[in-house]
C-alpha cells in the first residue's frame, strides 16, 4: 500500500512539473490551456489517490476518488469555458496555428 | 521510507509552482494570468495532499479536496468576468 501511493504521488509530481513548464514554454494561450488541464486530474488527482492510498483507511480511499472524480469533471469545463471567452475577447492564436475556424466569428 | 517520496514531491512541486508564478508576472493577457492562477491552485492542492502525507494526518486531504472545489469555482468566475468585458 505505502509503494503504490509513494508511486501515485511521484508519478502526480512529475505532471504537475511538466504542466507548469508547458504553461511557461508553449508559445500561447491555446497551447498553454493545453498544458495546464492536464495538472488538474492527473497531477493532482494522482498526489490526492496516492495520498489516500497511502493512508490505507477505506474511507480516505472513497474520499479522495470522489475529489479526482470530480476533479475530471470539471477540468474540461473550466478550461473550455476559459478558452471560449479568450477567443470571444480576441486573443490571437500562435502564427503556427495552421487552423483556426473561429477568426471570423467572433 | 514515504518521507523520503514526499521530500522530493515537494521539491518538483516547489519547481512547478515557480513555474506557474512566472507566467503569472510574465503572460501578456489577462487570460494567461488566470491560467497561470489556475495552475498555481492546481499545485497547492497536490502541496497540500502531499503534506498530508508527509505528517501523517488524514485530515488534510479534505482540505485539499475543498480547496480544488473553491478553485474551480475561481476560475469559472475569472472566466466569466474575461466574458462580460468582452460584451461591452
Amino acid at each position: 500500500m505505502t509503494y503504490a501511493g509513494a508511486i501515485l504521488i511521484l508519478v502526480g509530481a512529475v505532471f504537475a512539473v511538466l504542466g507548469a513548464l508547458g504553461v511557461l514554454r508553449f508559445p500561447d494561450l491555446y497551447t498553454r490551456l493545453h498544458a495546464a488541464s492536464k495538472t488538474g486530474p492527473l497531477g493532482a488527482g494522482l498526489i490526492l489517490v496516492g495520498a489516500g492510498v497511502s493512508t490505507g483507511d477505506a474511507l480516505t480511499i472513497l474520499r479522495t476518488l470522489v475529489g479526482i472524480v470530480f476533479l475530471l469533471v470539471v477540468s474540461p469545463v473550466s478550461t473550455h469555458l476559459l478558452a471560449r471567452a479568450a477567443a470571444r475577447s480576441g486573443i490571437a492564436p500562435s502564427s503556427s496555428t495552421s487552423i483556426n475556424e473561429l477568426r471570423n466569428s467572433r | 521510507m514515504i518521507e523520503v517520496v514526499t521530500d522530493i514531491a515537494f521539491g518538483l512541486l516547489g519547481i512547478a509552482m515557480m513555474l506557474a508564478v512566472s507566467r503569472l508576472i510574465l503572460g501578456p493577457t489577462l487570460a494567461d494570468r488566470i491560467l497561470a492562477l489556475d495552475v498555481a491552485n492546481t499545485i497547492g492542492i497536490g502541496l497540500i495532499a502531499t503534506f498530508a502525507v508527509h505528517v501523517h494526518q488524514a485530515l488534510y486531504v479534505d482540505v485539499a479536496i475543498a480547496l480544488a472545489l473553491v478553485g474551480f469555482v475561481a476560475t469559472i468566475s475569472f472566466a466569466r468576468y474575461l466574458l462580460a468585458q468582452v460584451k461591452r
